[in-house]
């Protein structure tokens, strides 16, 4: 039998034609992000050295310099996002697919994902009027309200998600044995979960590390060392936001500089990630 | 001989759709019961609502009375989770914890409980998988993972900790029904066995299965149980048409 004959053979040629378009899509998109981050690199690769990891920041005119305070500020800036934003984000989530039915918990979902949407400069005002009008200062720790509000539907949408793969027949084994559900939840659920999850974190985390615009009126900056979460802190991106919009091709360099620590993290964390989903199960 | 469990007008429904209808059975202590019909009749409901899992499910209800050595299970006294360590469950596919090694899965039912020292879990272990026929296969691989086995052998690990909690009553959904025959010989041979020390309540679509394991067949039919009786009765010699009819296979 002749298998169709002109229908297969222009399937056949839809197909191919198809599969080249998307191809060449792809290729696009590819090529687009090799190219910034191909170009950051070339522009900033200049401005790195050993001072620039280990050196506060000098005053304009001043040659040398770096961002260390920088870079330790957005590290703790993000952790502490994450310390507020991780444990009520996998609560919630845990409360999403283990216990929630109905209403309630559908609102839940809807508000997470309205959230979600919402520009990061939006978490920023939020933070400014929840903290840092009352404290009547700007404070790493009101960043970190901002960064975490950022943060907090992220986690809770990819926890839910990752939740929900873990087969209910596990859910039942264990209650089968005498398990009560809360122990279970934990036990069996988060563990099984466990990659995922941190995955899921991770992926948060590199997601709002890179935010400047929450953070400009919240942690502010600063050109010196400090630690304090009560006191202004200088963050990369703001940092690097700054330098950009200085007249100084000094700064310009030290931008670009910046530009790239920050996409180096970006990547060191999502290839982090995606290591940890890969672990070898088991142990 | 004594029994073991009691189920007097037990109904039990998903929402609004009721799936069992007013159930009246006793199983005798020390036996195999099977439980057969067509698929969807309400075997794996009626089974779930013995060990109180039915509820867990969302929407899920009950009503009516389980007796285990004379005390009603739904009485509100009875904390569910105490109940089901009386009454180990083996399902239809083998589930092993994937996060644990074949050791650990053993003893799952304690360590998930309580921290226990790693010459405590190798011990116990060694005795349920011994119980569960599965220890000569096993022995030089405890710590890897669980999921690395055989589905035949998941299933007999599976058993071992239904068995590790030290229960009274086995409830087993269709144990072989993912089975290879060689499996499947194996977890029935192991049902014969462990006759002599639980009451055992086997759910299968194997006729030959439960001619060849149980002492008495009850059969069910949308949701209601239409005959329950010796194994040889109900397969030699049935009271009820419908019943009859599915053992011979003319439907179902
Ligand atoms: N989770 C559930 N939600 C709603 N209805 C359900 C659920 N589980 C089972 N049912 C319904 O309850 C009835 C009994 O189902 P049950 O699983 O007890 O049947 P079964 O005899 O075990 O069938 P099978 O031989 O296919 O396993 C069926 O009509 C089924 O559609
Ligand atoms: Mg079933």
């Amino acid at each position: 039998m002749n298998g169709g004959g002109l229908g297969y053979g222009r399937r056949k040629l839809t197909g191919h034609v198809m599969m080249a378009g998307s191809l060449v899509a792809a290729c696009i998109a590819v090529a687009l992000l090799f190219w910034i981050i191909g170009y950051v690199f070339i522009k900033g690769i200049h401005g790195i050295n050993l001072d620039f990891f280990t050196e506060l920041p000098t005053p304009v005119g001043v040659e040398g310099g770096g961002l260390a305070n920088a870079i330790v500020g957005s590290i703790i800036v993000v952790g502490m996002a994450a310390l507020m934003a991780v444990p009520v984000g996998v609560a919630a989530a845990v409360y999403l697919s283990e216990y929630g039915r109905g209403l309630f918990a559908s609102s839940v979902r809807f508000v997470a994902d309205v959230l979600a949407g919402v520009p990061a400069i939006v978490a920023g005002i939020v933070a400014y009027a929840l903290v840092v009008s009352r404290m009547g200062r700007f404070s790493a720790f009101s960043g970190s309200v901002a960064l975490a509000i950022l943060m907090l539907p992220i986690i809770i949408r990819s926890s839910e998600e990752i939740f929900k793969t873990v087969p209910n027949t596990l859910r039942e084994a264990s209650l089968a044995l005498g398990i009560p559900r809360w122990r279970t939840v934990i036990k069996v659920v988060l563990r099984t979960a466990s990659g995922g999850l941190v995955t899921g974190i991770m992926l948060a985390v590199a997601r709002v590390g890179g935010e400047a615009a929450p953070l400009l009126f919240t942690a502010f900056s600063n050109s010196f060392w400090s630690l304090r979460p009560d006191q202004p802190m200088a963050t990369l991106p703001v940092q690097l936001f700054n330098y950009a919009i200085s007249p100084y091709d000094d700064w310009h360099e030290k931008a670009w500089a910046a530009a790239l620590v920050l996409i180096f993290m970006v990547l060191m964390l999502n290839i982090a990630a995606k290591m940890y989903a890969h672990r070898r199960p088991g142990r | 001989m004594t029994d073991k469990l009691k189920v007097e007008a037990l109904s039990a429904w998903f929402g609004n759709n009721p799936a069992l209808y007013d159930i009246n059975i006793a199983m005798p202590e020390k036996s195999v019961t099977a439980i057969i019909g067509p698929s969807g009749c309400g075997k794996s409901t009626f089974v779930r609502c013995l060990n109180r899992l039915h509820e867990e499910v969302p929407g899920a209800s009950s009503r009516g009375i389980v007796l285990l050595d004379g005390e009603d299970v739904y009485s509100p006294g009875v904390d569910p989770v105490l109940l089901r360590r009386r009454m180990g469950m083996i399902f239809q596919k083998p589930n092993p914890f994937p996060t644990m090694s074949i050791a650990q899965n053993v003893v799952a039912g304690i360590l998930l409980e309580r921290r226990m020292s790693k010459s405590e879990v190798e011990e116990s272990a060694e005795k349920y998988l011994k119980l569960a026929a599965l220890w000569d296969e096993v022995k030089d691989k405890l710590h890897k993972p669980g999921m690395s086995l055989s589905g035949g052998q998941q299933q007999r690990l599976c058993i071992a900790r239904a068995l590790a909690v030290e229960p009274e009553v086995l409830l087993a959904d269709e144990p072989a029904s993912a089975l290879d025959p060689i499996s499947t010989a194996k977890v029935e041979e192991l049902f014969m066995d462990l006759k002599e020390r639980y009451t055992i309540i086997v759910v299968t679509h194997n006729m030959q299965q439960a001619a060849r394991i149980s002492d008495k067949t009850a059969f069910f039919l949308t949701g209601k149980l239409v005959e329950y009786d010796a194994t040889a009765k109900i397969f030699t010699n049935p009271s009820r048409k419908e019943t009859e009819d599915y053992v011979t296979g003319r439907f179902g």
